[in-house]
């Protein structure tokens, strides 16, 4: 204990003399330490958020849709051709394993018309089942039901902005109102959940397929499949996904007879592998930026070690003393060691600080979200204290090397 | 208790080398107050380095308590610094920073066992126990040498060894400081060994060695 006290205590007399020269010296590794917590707390904050939106969306979803029309080799956005059916669909419910929901959709563009209002609108008629699919909640009434599809009933499910555009403020459930030349009641409104990857569930307007059908001619392929916009599965692990994924490729490929060597007419996206990708992504840019902070440390810790120097130097004589009271090389090493150390602890806590409440400030201007992970504080301190342990070695050893005689000469 | 053999000492200076000791062997017993005398660039504080395992000879033997030292490493000689030796030097060699009581504390730390205790009890020896919490810079020449000496004594080591201790001081307190160490050498008994210009302390002493050009000229007893 008391082999520990003495060379800590002497280190932190050396430190505290020299106040404004201790500052300027881990100056350097305070800023290197709040850049990196700083960065890497954005960073994380930003993949925490990333992480947040598509487990709201649903991480097990897979997505397919129609893949480009192709007009005289000139190939068209995706999703425009009318290569995905109704019976894909099917198919794939019966042959895939690992499926637990299967909502297949068909979009238009409709009329509607609600006392004065009267809008165009996206209506999406599709199973009882995207509202699994896309993990739905009903803030007021129900989602339509199996029986609902079965026959057929007008009914619709209004996202929470329609809600508010057409009926403002009044509660919809129950109320009618035109869709197209047909009139269709209002039995349920979805819970807002914002902007996601793949478009707004606010904006949405959900009727059954099969009422659908009655109200307009769906679209047929040339082997006179009932043509779908989408087609929206979850599936029971996550894990499956990719295996999911490519048993559909191969079905849907034999079931749209495309030879070897002909491309997709449908691309599947699986929420997973968005995920995946976009926190690797996120996550090496992260990276990225906290090696350009890492910079910072590094210059620091040079500082360190200049500073380091010039205290040897300046404490020759000092050396020279401990070492004629019996000091071996190895005391007089810890001693300098341990000051480097020290110094550069102190950076780190102070940088610590200075980069937890910066980030605070940027979590508060809502701009964005900043994560501080106790990983990341702990990397940071030990990282700084590495840095004055190595900047700290060439001193220290300079310092033990002394010839005793000489450092008592020295002035 | 000091047996040197033939002791020689060069140091190269560049291509030249100077040469400081040739062949000086002396003889000291435990307990004797012995001051060794002569010119500058005599060689005395040479001699008293080796004698104090701070510097090693060129050639010749070394024993000190019956161990032959003068081949050892840089480490062993740190630790018989730390066990046997105590100095105190001309320009009394505290550190600023520390008060008295913390400088007396340090002559403890690298000997092992160290506590305040003892420290306290040094100082009191020099009769500077309520000094004990000024720094060097709130004493007098003569107060900064007697601390300087509780240092040397706080380990309470067989072998003394002082360098010009009264070299910076005034003529009272000087005589205060040879006094404090002449009755540490009755009272404790332990070796002393002074390297000094002024006859006036050499006159303390039980042995004069007469040093000059590195070799001893002269061994007279007072």
């Amino acid at each position: 204990m008391r082999k520990w006290f003495e060379p800590l205590s002497s280190a932190w007399v050396g430190v505290v003399t020299h106040k404004l020269r201790s500052f300027l010296t881990i100056l350097g590794i305070v800023i290197g330490v709040a850049a990196v917590i700083t960065l890497m707390s954005i960073g994380r904050g930003a993949e925490a958020e990333i992480i947040s939106r598509i487990e709201t969306l649903g991480s097990d979803l897979i997505f397919i849709r129609p893949g480009a029309t192709m007009m005289g080799g000139v190939r068209g956005a995706i999703g425009g051709a009318n290569t995905l059916t109704l019976e894909d669909a099917t198919a794939i419910s019966e042959e895939v394993p690992y499926i637990t929901s299967m909502a297949p959709s068909y979009s238009t563009s409709l009329q509607l018309v609600v006392g004065g209002q009267n809008m165009n609108a996206q209506v999406t008629g599709t199973t009882p089942e995207y509202q699994q699919a896309y993990n739905l909640e009903v803030a007021e009434g129900a989602f339509f039901s199996e029986y609902d599809y079965q026959r057929g009933a007008k009914v619709v499910v209004l996202g929470s902005s329609v809600k508010d555009t057409l009926f403002e403020g009044a509660d919809p459930v129950g109320q009618q109102l035109r869709m197209g030349r047909n009139i269709v009641r209002v039995i349920g409104v979805l819970e807002s959940k914002g902007a996601s990857l793949m478009g707004s569930t606010d904006d949405a307007i959900l009727i059954p397929l099969t009422a659908m059908q009655q109200m307009v001619a769906q679209p047929r392929t040339s082997q006179g499949e009932r043509v779908v916009s989408s087609i929206a599965l979850t599936v029971s692990d996550e894990e499956q996904a990719s295996y999911v994924t490519d048993e559909i490729t191969s079905l849907l490929r034999s079931r749209h007879q495309l030879g070897p060597g002909m491309d997709d007419d449908f691309s599947i996206t699986s929420m997973e592998e968005i995920a995946s990708m976009l926190s690797e992504a996120i996550g090496t840019m992260t990276l990225l930026l906290g090696a350009i902070a890492a910079i910072s440390l590094l210059v620091g810790g040079i500082g360190v070690m200049n500073i380091m120097l010039v205290s040897v130097l300046e404490r020759t004589r000092e050396i020279g003393i401990r070492k004629a009271l019996g000091a071996r090389e190895r005391d007089i090493w810890g001693q300098f060691l341990i000051e480097a150390a020290l110094l550069t602890l102190a950076g780190g806590i102070i940088g610590v600080a200075t980069g937890w409440v910066v980030s605070m400030g940027v979590s508060r201007t809502g701009l964005m979200t900043t994560v501080v992970s106790a990983d990341i504080v702990l990397l940071a301190v030990s990282v700084s204290v590495g840095i004055g342990l190595f900047f700290g070695f060439y001193p220290a050893w300079n310092a033990s090397r002394l010839n005793p005689i000489d450092a008592l000469r020295s002035e | 208790m000091i047996q040197l053999q033939d002791i020689t000492k060069v140091y190269p200076m560049g291509k030249r080398e100077l040469t400081v000791l040739r062949g000086v062997s002396i003889h000291i017993e435990q307990g004797e107050l012995v001051a060794i005398m002569g010119p500058s660039g005599s060689g005395k504080t040479t001699l008293l380095n080796i004698i104090g395992c701070l510097d090693k000879p060129t050639s010749g033997s070394y024993y000190l308590e019956g161990r032959e030292v003068s081949r050892l490493s840089s480490g062993e000689l740190a630790g018989i610094r730390g066990q046997k030796v105590g100095f105190v030097f001309q320009t009394f060699n505290l550190l600023p920073r520390l008060s008295a009581l913390a400088n007396v504390e340090l002559g403890l730390r690298y000997s092992g066992g160290g506590n305040h205790h003892r420290a306290m009890e040094a100082l009191d020896k020099v009769g500077l126990s309520d000094r004990a919490n000024h720094r060097p810079t709130e004493l007098s020449g003569g107060e900064q040498q007697r601390v300087a000496i509780a240092r040397a004594l706080a380990k309470d080591p067989p072998l003394i060894l002082a360098d010009e201790p009264t070299g910076n001081l005034d003529s009272h307190s000087g005589e205060v400081v040879i006094s404090t160490l002449t009755t540490l050498h009755t009272e404790q008994g332990i070796t002393l060994i002074v390297v000094t210009h002024d006859a006036n302390i050499a006159n303390h002493c039980q042995r004069i060695i007469q040093l000059k050009d590195g070799q001893v000229v002269a061994e007279e007893a007072v």
